[in-house]
C-alpha cells in the first residue's frame, strides 16, 4: 500500500509518518505542495493521499484528480460516506484523505484512524509549544517592566509586581499588557527601558 | 441566540458575512454568528456537506457542481442569497501583456478587441500560456473561457488552466510557473501593486452583472430551519446595505484587513470596495463603479436564470451532460422562493419574476416589483449575446467553441 503525505511544514508529516511506520506501513512518501508536486504525485501512483484540511493546495490536488490520465482510477475523499462519525472526526482533526476507488474499506480505515490520532496529537503538541513560547515571552516582558518600576520608583521586586498586578486588575487587562504599555511609555520618556 | 457557523474564504467578497457579524446585524436578529476561515474551496465544501458548518461563502458554479455530483459525491445544495455581483480581474505578467494593446485603459474597456489581441498574443508567445484559476467550478474560470471563446480560443486546447490557491498566485507569477491569473479581489490588485502583472480584462467588462459568490446551505438543513434561515437572510440583507454605503468603505476595509478575515492590508481591499481600480502599477486608478455590488439592484436575489446560465456554461465546456434532469437540478439550486419568504416583510424591492433574459438590459431599467421600486443595472455580456433560460440548447448552438458544435 503506497501512502503519500502532502505536507509543507515537515513536522506534522514526520509525526504522521512515524505512526504509519510503527503500524507496519513502509511505502510512505512525503511531498511538499510546491511547484510541480502534482506531476510527482502522478509518477508515484499512490493508493492513498493524506493532506492537511487547512492546506490551500487542496483545490490544486482535486483538479489533478479530475483531469489526470496517469491516475486513471477515480479517487474519492473518504471511502465510505455512510461513516459519518469517522468523517466528522477526520474534519475535526484536519485530515483530508483521497483514496483510490475500489480499495477495501477495512484496509483504508486503520490508516485514516491513525492519521486522525496523529493529527490530533500534533495539534496538542503545537498548542503546548505555543503556550510555552508565549509564557516565556510574557515572563521576559514582565521582568523588564518590574525592573523599570524598581529603578524609577525605588520599589522592591514584590512591590513592583504587586503594582503591575493591581493596575491590571483595576483596568481589566492582562498583566503582560500593562507591562508592555509601561515599557513603551518608559522608552518614549527616555527611561532606561 | 441561535448559534450558526459559516465557512468563508479570505476574499473581499466575504464582506457581507464579516459585517453581519462585526456590525451586529446577525446579533440583532438573534444569531450568534461564527465565521470559520478556510483556505481552499475543497475544505469549504467538505465543512458544509459534512455538517461542520451550517452555511458557506461559495462560488456559485461550485454550489451547482456539488448538487450535480460533478467530480464528487452529489449533495443537494441550496443558495437562497447571492453575497455579491462582480469582483474579478484577469491579470497577466508584462511578458505576455506586451503583445496586447499597451494602453491598459483602452484594453480593459474594449473586451472584444482584447480577446482578439489575446488570441494573437498566444501565437506570438514562445509556449502555451499558463493561466491560474482558483477552481474548475469558479465563476471567473467560466468567464475566462467565455471571453477567450469569442476570439476562437478553446481554453481546454489553446491555453493551460492551472488551479492554484489565490494566496500562491503571486509567488507562481514570480517564479514564472504561471503567466497570469483570474481571481477574486484583492488578489488581482495585489499582483498589480507588486508590479508582477497588469490588468487585461475586468469581470464587469465581460459580463456587466456577473454572478459571483452565493450563500450555500445543505438543502435538508435549510428546509428544517426555516426561521433561522429567514433571520439570517434578513441580517445579511442589512449587512449588504451597510457594505454598499460609500461612507462605510474605510471601516469595512479595516474590518476585512484583520488577520482573522482576509488578512491583507486595507489599501489592497479598498480598490474593489470603492470602484477605483489600478490597472498597472505605473498608472493612477480609474473609476469602475460596478467593480463589486453587494445590495443595490436587489443584488442578493438569486435569479434562477443565472443558475441556468452557469449550467449552460458547464454543458458548453463538457463538464456535465445536457439532460432535462440536470437542467432542473441546476435551476433549483438558486432558491428565489426562500429569498422572497425571508425578506417579504423587510421592505426590500422584490422582483416580480424569478427568471429573466440575461444580458438584455442595456441601460438602467425599472422592472416589475412586488414592493418598492426596483431598477436593474445594465447586465450585458460583452459579445451582446442574450441568454434565454427557456432555450438553453438554442443558446449553446450559437457558439462555435465548446459544446458539441465546435
Amino acid at each position: 500500500m503506497r501512502i503519500v503525505i502532502i505536507d509543507d511544514t515537515g513536522l506534522r508529516a514526520t509525526v504522521l509518518e512515524e505512526g504509519l511506520r510503527e503500524a507496519g506501513y513502509d511505502d510512505i512518501h512525503v511531498v511538499p505542495p510546491r511547484g510541480a508536486f502534482v506531476a510527482r504525485l502522478e509518477r508515484m501512483a499512490p493508493d492513498i493521499v493524506l493532506m492537511d484540511l487547512g492546506d490551500p493546495s487542496r483545490d490544486t490536488l482535486e483538479e489533478m484528480l479530475v483531469v489526470s490520465r496517469a491516475l486513471a482510477r477515480p479517487i474519492a475523499m473518504f471511502v465510505d460516506r455512510s461513516d459519518e462519525t469517522m468523517i466528522g472526526a477526520a474534519i475535526d482533526a484536519g485530515v483530508s484523505a483521497y483514496v483510490v476507488d475500489g480499495l477495501r474499506k477495512e484496509r483504508v480505515k486503520p490508516i485514516i484512524d491513525l492519521a486522525i490520532r496523529r493529527f490530533n496529537a500534533f495539534a496538542r503538541m503545537q498548542a503546548a509549544l505555543d503556550e510555552a513560547t508565549t509564557a516565556l515571552a510574557d515572563r521576559k516582558t514582565i521582568d523588564k517592566a518590574k525592573s523599570i518600576l524598581m529603578t524609577s520608583r525605588n520599589l522592591t521586586e514584590p512591590d513592583a509586581y504587586a503594582l503591575l498586578r493591581s493596575t491590571a486588575m483595576n483596568q481589566n487587562r492582562r498583566i503582560v499588557d500593562v507591562a508592555e504599555a509601561l515599557i513603551t511609555a518608559a522608552g518614549l520618556l527616555g527611561g532606561d527601558a | 441566540m441561535t448559534p450558526l457557523a459559516i465557512a468563508f474564504l479570505p476574499l473581499t467578497d466575504s464582506a457581507v458575512l464579516v459585517s453581519a457579524r462585526e456590525k451586529g446585524f446577525a446579533a440583532e436578529r438573534g444569531i450568534d454568528l461564527t465565521l470559520v476561515r478556510t483556505t481552499s474551496w475543497a475544505t469549504v465544501r467538505d465543512r458544509l456537506v459534512f455538517g461542520q458548518v451550517q452555511a458557506a461563502h461559495m462560488l456559485a458554479p461550485l454550489a451547482i457542481a456539488v448538487t450535480l455530483g460533478l467530480s464528487q459525491h452529489p449533495a443537494p445544495i441550496a443558495a437562497p442569497f447571492k453575497l455579491n455581483i462582480n469582483g474579478n480581474m484577469l491579470v497577466m505578467a508584462s511578458g505576455f501583456a506586451a503583445a496586447l494593446d499597451p494602453d491598459v485603459i483602452r484594453r480593459t474597456a474594449d473586451p472584444i478587441g482584447s480577446a482578439h489581441d489575446f488570441a494573437a498574443a498566444i501565437g506570438l508567445y514562445h509556449r502555451k500560456p499558463v493561466i491560474g484559476v482558483v477552481h474548475r467550478f469558479s465563476s471567473h474560470a467560466l468567464m475566462l473561457r467565455y471571453w477567450l471563446g469569442y476570439a476562437g480560443i478553446d481554453a481546454d486546447r489553446d491555453v493551460t488552466l492551472r488551479v492554484l490557491p489565490p494566496s500562491l498566485m503571486a509567488e507562481a507569477l514570480r517564479t514564472g510557473e504561471i503567466d497570469g491569473f483570474i481571481a477574486g479581489e484583492p488578489y488581482g490588485s495585489i499582483a498589480i501593486a507588486d508590479g508582477l502583472a497588469e490588468a487585461v480584462a475586468l469581470g464587469p467588462c465581460i459580463w456587466q452583472r456577473g454572478v459571483e459568490k452565493v450563500l450555500a446551505m445543505r438543502r435538508d438543513w435549510m428546509e428544517a430551519n426555516a426561521d433561522t434561515v429567514d433571520r439570517l437572510l434578513q441580517a445579511l440583507t442589512a449587512a449588504a446595505g451597510w457594505c454598499d454605503d460609500p461612507s462605510n468603505r474605510e471601516e469595512l476595509a479595516e474590518l476585512l484587513a484583520r488577520d482573522e478575515y482576509v488578512g491583507q492590508p486595507a489599501a489592497a481591499l479598498l480598490p474593489a470596495l470603492s470602484g477605483r481600480l489600478t490597472l498597472r502599477a505605473d498608472q493612477s486608478a480609474i473609476d469602475v463603479p460596478d467593480a463589486l455590488l453587494f445590495h443595490r439592484e436587489a443584488a442578493g436575489f438569486p435569479w434562477r436564470s443565472q443558475a441556468l446560465w452557469i449550467y449552460s456554461q458547464l454543458v458548453r465546456w463538457k463538464m456535465v451532460a445536457a439532460t432535462p434532469d440536470h437542467e432542473r437540478q441546476a435551476a433549483e439550486v438558486f432558491r428565489s422562493d426562500i429569498y422572497r419568504r425571508a425578506l417579504v416583510d423587510m421592505g426590500e424591492p422584490m422582483p416580480g419574476a424569478s427568471l429573466k433574459l440575461e444580458g438584455a438590459v442595456t441601460q438602467p431599467m425599472p422592472v416589475g416589483a412586488h414592493r418598492g421600486a426596483l431598477t436593474l443595472g445594465p447586465d450585458r455580456f460583452f459579445d451582446g449575446a442574450v441568454f434565454d433560460p427557456a432555450d438553453v440548447a438554442g443558446y449553446l448552438r450559437s457558439y462555435r467553441i465548446g459544446s458539441d458544435h465546435g
